[in-house]
């Protein structure tokens, strides 16, 4: 019985995308999608068990969740003589199945579109594409249930309302929108990576593993896209050093953490997209943001050990990111590997022309504290400890931040 | 679908004033092309007048229904296949107007 089970729970990892796509499409409508699919798999978990799991289980839901669709918009369409006009036009109309990854597609791209709100935005994404529930979306991000649901449900009547198409955008408008999407798919990465909340474990696998699920799925539809590539190679290095990070609830960094216990497959398939980059950006294709971060990445990951890292290759990839993005939090990040090839004090001259834009940013402080600590400024460390205690939401890093400024008394 | 395109100006850090002939050029096109409904400009918000006869006598009021930094300019009514259309158009019309645009759809 549990087998049956087992086979609902691989037919929602694979088949819910599907489902809400195809049913948008026929439709016309999210919220009718949504509810069609949330029902079809609810009628596979009682009768799975029971009947056994059908041969072709995507086929059987997508069936059951247009019955169900057809049904609701029966009992509506009582109220209303133009549903009955739109069902007889679509009713029974067949699959087109070279459409289906364009479904999916299309659904991405409606439930990252710019003129939604950014935690719309995401709440849409991981519900209607992730599949993820309510529940689950308002435990990810420490908010009330109903909140999340209100958003989703203001967000479905936003985009009904205003007509927000539901297709893939024209090759002019791709890559502003496909960024758009990325910036969904690495925020809920990042909210995973470190998560925010006092209440909150520092490290929520369950958004790292679901932003890369949903990336890996963008990447399949968009193979060619080069940032798209990036973020999935960025998420699989950052990922792979995941069991390493934390150790007695204090992040553990870079420098100092077990490499031994990296995932060394995460690793692999990461290094390769990297490459498969690289080889476009000798072919003339200039690398985005993400590509040169995961580049990035992927210099360190390539170390056996900390003392082995590339740091010029470091710099000249942060160079490389500042030209494309001269924010101080790139600039900040330079520092960082500055520090490692020309020393503390030349970092420290760069961090701290940087104090009026980063104040009020933990990560800031913390890096000059690390700085001020090498240099033997210890009263000046152990002050930017604090502000950087004080600044960061995460317990790990309080912990990990606390006990170097301890040590220094 | 129609779409209402508000003009809003600001009172604190108003648009350039020289903008007619391209907004003219512009009117032009959306004909053209299909999209214009109907355009009008407002007079100055001090020229409003709100009538209220929800209670027991009508009452009227001098002034605009909110008194705020910013106020609508003029009004555009677009005729447009979704909203990505008109957020296109309407990225355009900011640029002509020199002012910020809103853009929301009837029912």
């Amino acid at each position: 019985m549990s087998d049956a089970a087992d086979d609902v729970t691989r037919a929602h990892r694979d088949e819910w995308a599907r489902l809400v796509g195809s049913l948008t499409r026929r439709f016309g409508d999210l919220d009718v999608a949504e509810e069609a699919a949330a029902e079809a798999f609810a009628t596979a978990v009682a009768r799975w068990p029971v009947d056994g799991t059908p041969r072709n289980p995507a086929a059987w839901l997508t069936t059951t969740a247009q019955r169900k669709a057809l049904d609701r918009l029966r009992r509506e369409s009582k109220r209303d003589v133009r549903h009955q006009e739109a069902l007889m036009l679509h009713d029974g109309a067949p699959e087109p199945r070279g459409a289906v990854d364009d479904d999916r597609l299309r659904l991405i791209f409606t439930c990252c579109h710019p003129a939604l709100a950014m935690p719309s935005r995401v709440a849409l994404t991981l519900r209607l594409v992730g599949g993820l529930t309510v529940p689950e979306i308002a435990r990810a991000f420490l908010a009330q249930e109903s909140a999340v649901g209100q958003r989703i449900t203001r967000a479905k009547a936003k985009i009904k309302a205003a007509r927000i198409p539901y297709r893939v955008p024209s090759p002019d408008d791709l890559p502003a929108r496909v960024t758009g999407v990325l910036a969904v798919l690495y925020l809920v990465f990042n909210e995973g990576y470190l998560a925010s909340g006092p209440e909150s474990d520092p490290v929520r696998q369950d958004l790292t593993a679901e932003a890369i699920r949903l990336a890996r799925l963008l990447h399949g539809l968009l193979p060619d896209d080069g940032e798209v590539t990036g973020l999935l190679a960025l998420m699989l290095l950052t990922e792979a050093r995941r069991a390493a990070r934390v150790e007695g609830g204090a992040l553990v960094t870079l420098d100092e953490q077990d490499r031994a216990a990296w995932d060394g497959a995460l690793i692999t398939e990461g290094h390769r997209l990297v490459r498969t980059r690289l080889a476009a950006a000798a072919a003339g294709t200039p690398p985005g943001r993400y590509q040169i971060l995961a580049a990035i990445n992927a210099v360190h990951t390539s170390a056996r050990d900390a003392r082995d890292t590339d740091w010029s290759q470091v710099v000249a990839l942060y160079d490389q990111l500042a030209r494309l993005d001269p924010s101080p939090v790139v600039a900040l990040n330079r520092a960082i590997a500055v520090a490692e090839l020309d020393g503390p004090e030349a970092a420290l001259a760069i961090v701290d022309r940087l104090a009026p834009a980063l104040d009020g940013y933990h990560p800031y402080h913390a890096t000059r504290a690390e700085l001020l600590r090498r240099l033997g400024r210890r009263d000046e460390a152990r002050a930017a400890y604090d502000r950087a205690i004080d600044l960061t939401g995460n317990t790990a890093e309080k912990a990990a931040l606390a006990r170097r400024r301890d040590e220094l008394r | 679908m129609q779409y209402l395109v508000s003009v809003i100006d600001d009172r604190v850090n108003p648009g350039r004033d020289d903008r007619e002939p391209l907004i003219s050029a512009f009117n032009e096109r959306l004909i053209a092309e299909g999209h214009w409904v109907f355009a009008g400009g407002l007079a100055d918000a001090a020229a409003a007048t709100v009538v209220d006869n929800r209670g027991e006598q009508p009452m009227l009021t001098d002034g605009p229904f909110v008194e705020s930094k910013e106020y609508l300019a003029g009004v555009w009514i677009w005729e447009a296949p979704d909203l990505d259309a008109v957020l296109e158009l309407a990225t355009e019309a900011s640029k002509v107007c020199d002012r910020k645009i809103e853009v929301r759809p009837f029912l």
